[in-house]
């Protein structure tokens, strides 16, 4: 191991050979067997890639079927292309999403640690991702499965011809790896903060990922036993959610949202986190409200438990019952609202400036208002009578999940990858790619509302005729988003090894993760730091840019 | 942000293994706290079923073995105090004590399991395993058919927990054993103990729910 440096080209800055890249070796083995949270960040955001993509093709698929109102492929090749969809997209690429990826880099460097409280569990909850996801990929391979990422039964216990239970390990598998990563950040958040480090100081980042763990751990092991239940029904022919074996099915659903309802905050309270890095940032501002923010997460993770049943309002819960969860998903609105607002009130008198990773957030901030708006809409029992299984709804969580999480996931991707790789993506092409996204997302789900009104289902491999002009304008945007979705991969992978050395703090920003060297060494900081003031402290000093 | 010369080692993040303990400590109660909500959700399933089918599940309570169920809670609970006590030597330096604890923990573990073997036995010739071999009559067969169902998946998966914590208690023995642990350094006793009283505490939710309230009724 070197200690010297050396210097890139003459106009750039000099980057420091011992980073965690090069450290510890560059084999394959001593990445495989790392327990550095840096590292396993990395694996993590390769794999998920991957799956990004396999959940993209299947995405494109489902738009090319939908062209035509007769449908392209047959209906149980588009049954499994939608559920491929789902759950690739569910478990194998948003879950993880920027909990793995970023939070695994970043939370330890934002409270000053060195590492996770538990290093090699971390990479056992890597290893359980790539085993469940090698597993599904088994699954789709031969022959896939035609469920629904929802697994209803009793059709996923008694009826379906797909590889249901070898999806049902998979999804089974890749929630313990969430468990273990919810575990492992609560204790690293309880335990491993730095001298001055207090709650209060903790950037909203961590917060934010600390709320969604609490969800992780406690909400995970509620599936797990659920795809347990189904499995045992589908394997021995005895359950209890087959009503012709005396069972209900209603006891799965509520089962089953008891864990999803809670997994829809796991998809976006980390994309919440990561606007609140970047909008103070390109607004130089103190994050306006940060403890209205902070307990907003909190408020979101713990509300977010008890409104799992509006997902049942047409499936025979009763009245009362859909009155209160109504009025409870009506209460949830109100801590987002508050995100919102607070966002908002920040860039206010702000020296805004419109970096890609800004577009990004500003992009989040209007695409999740119009889905979190729309999801009134269907927390109101009436309306969620006409509008139950229709495109409205599909559209609606688009908007949470891919404008505004993978909003999200592209916005902290550019943010920190100066910090991560030690060198800045190209500007021009990242803002191309952010207004390409922004626009071929609304382009693509926008139709979808309107068509969910007017009563188009979703799931179905055709349509009625008159519902065509909306899906072409629909799928025309899926290959916009899907261009922008494309090109970061190569402009990123050339800055790679052609981008600008970064310097240890490209943004001027503060957090404790851009004090370190970019890309940072093993064990984080040369010093342990101490913190003596609260986060965000943009103004009246910004920290001086170190190049 | 470059120096020459070799840059000093970072401080460790907790340097005394006090800090170290509580951190693994920590990190076990919040996956029993996972734990809890993985039994809960077969719980809640078992609360349907008492729900919808009240005297279909009472039946089945008085098909189930008390006397098994009831020697087994005594074996279990016997092994927690072991386990307690184990800890207690751990805390106290006293290598033989906790090393012959630890020993006799896991075997009231395995008395345990073996008891559960024999009484699967005894519901195997009954015919009482549901989509391997059952056969009931009257009318409340598919009740009691689900209500072993359940039994099946609760004391099976509780069963599991046991044989692990019995691997983890021989683990620890060995160790123990070897000396590896003092009065300074006994975080995986202590964190194994946590587990093994949970895994009592679930069995002593289990026991009434299964054994006691079907024979409560007339």
């Amino acid at each position: 191991m070197t200690s010297a440096t050396v210097t890139g080209k003459p106009d750039e800055p000099v980057v420091a050979t011992r980073n965690y890249l090069t450290e510890g070796g560059v084999t394959l083995r001593s990445w495989l067997l790392t327990r550095d949270h840096k590292r396993i960040a990395i694996l993590y955001t390769l794999s998920i890639t991957v799956f990004f993509f396999v959940g993209g093709a299947a995405a494109t698929l489902i738009r090319l079927n939908l062209v035509t109102p007769s449908g392209i492929f047959t209906p149980d090749i588009y049954n499994r292309l939608f559920t491929l969809h789902g759950i690739v997209m569910v478990w194998f690429f948003l879950i993880p999403s920027i909990p793995n990826t970023m939070g695994n880099f970043l939370i330890p460097l934002m409270i000053g640690a060195k590492d996770l409280a538990f290093p090699r569990l971390n990479l056992l909850s890597w290893y359980l991702y790539v085993g469940a996801g090698l597993l599904a990929l088994f699954a789709i391979l031969i022959g896939g499965v035609d469920t629904g990422w929802t697994f209803y039964t009793p059709f996923s216990s008694l009826y379906s011809n797909g590889y249901v239970v070898l999806a049902l390990a998979a999804v089974l598998a890749v929630g313990f790896s969430s468990i273990l990563t919810g575990l492992n950040f609560i204790v690293t958040t309880h335990r491993m903060r730095a001298p001055g480090m207090t709650w209060y100081r903790l950037p909203v980042f961590v917060w934010s990922n600390y709320a969604t763990s609490v969800i992780m751990v406690l909400a995970t092991p509620v599936l797990a036993i659920t795809l347990i239940l189904v499995a045992a029904e589908r394997l021995l022919k005895v359950g209890i959610f087959d009503p012709a074996l005396g069972g209900d099915p209603l006891l799965f659903q509520h089962l089953f949202w008891f864990y999803s309802h809670p997994a829809v905050y796991i998809m976006i309270l980390p994309g919440f986190g990561v606007i609140s890095e970047i909008v103070p940032c390109f607004a130089r501002k103190p994050l306006f409200g940060y403890k209205f923010v902070v307990w907003s997460s909190i408020a979101i993770s713990v509300i977010g438990f008890f409104v799992w049943a509006h997902h049942m309002f047409v499936a025979g819960i009763s009245l009362y019952a859909g009155l209160v969860f109504s009025l409870l998903s009506y209460v949830i609105a109100v801590p987002s609202a508050i995100k919102v607002f607070n966002w908002t009130a920040t860039l206010h008198k702000g020296w805004i400036s419109f970096d890609a990773p800004m577009l990004y957030a500003l992009g989040f901030i209007g695409l999740f208002t119009i889905g979190g708006l729309t999801g009134l809409f269907v927390a109101n029992l009436a309306f969620d009578v006409h509008v139950t299984d229709t495109y409205f709804v599909v559209a609606h969580f688009h908007y949470i999940m891919v404008g505004g999480m993978v909003s999200a996931y592209f916005g902290g991707l550019h943010y920190w990858w100066p910090k991560v790789t030690g060198r800045l993506y190209p500007e021009w092409w990242a803002r191309i790619a952010a207004l390409l996204i922004f626009f071929g997302f609304n382009l693509t789900f926008f139709p979808q509302f309107i068509l969910g009104y007017l009563g188009m289902e979703r799931r179905y491999y055709s349509y009625p005729p008159e519902f065509q002009a909306w899906n072409i304008l629909s799928s025309a945007g899926a290959s916009v988003l899907a261009a922008g979705y494309a090109l970061p991969f190569f402009y990123l992978g050339w800055s790679l090894f052609r981008g600008k050395r970064a310097g240890s703090n490209p943004w001027a920003a503060t957090g404790l993760e851009w004090q370190t060297s970019s890309p940072p060494p093993t064990h984080n900081f040369d010093r342990m730091p101490t913190v003596t003031r609260p986060p965000y402290q943009y103004r009246p000093e910004p920290e001086p840019q170190d190049v | 942000m470059s120096e020459a010369g070799p840059l000093p080692r970072p401080e460790p993040q907790y340097a005394t293994t006090d800090q170290q303990a509580e951190a693994a400590t920590f990190g076990m109660w919040v996956f029993l706290a996972t734990e809890i909500l993985f039994f809960g959700g077969l719980l809640l399933a078992y609360t349907w079923l008492r729900a919808s089918h009240p005297a279909g599940v009472a039946e089945a309570g008085r098909h189930t073995k008390i006397v098994i169920g009831s020697v087994n809670t005594l074996v279990l609970l016997t092994s927690s105090l072991t386990m307690a006590l184990a800890v207690h030597a751990a805390e106290q330096g006293r290598r033989k004590a906790l090393t012959r604890l630890l020993a006799v923990t896991a075997l009231l573990g395995l008395l345990f399991l073996g008891l559960k073997g024999y009484e699967y036995h005894g519901e195997w010739t009954e015919h009482l395993v549901p989509g391997l071999n059952f056969h009931e009559d009257g009318p409340h067969a598919r009740t009691i058919e689900l209500f072993y169902f359940l039994y099946f998946l609760l004391t099976g998966i509780h069963g599991i927990h046991v044989t692990i914590g019995i691997g983890l208690i021989v683990w620890l023995a060995l160790r123990a054993r070897r000396g590896s642990f003092s009065s300074g350094y006994y975080t995986p006793v202590e964190v194994t103990g946590l587990y093994w009283h949970f895994v009592d505490v679930v069995w002593i939710f289990l026991y009434p729910l299964i054994y006691l309230v079907g024979r409560s009724g007339p």
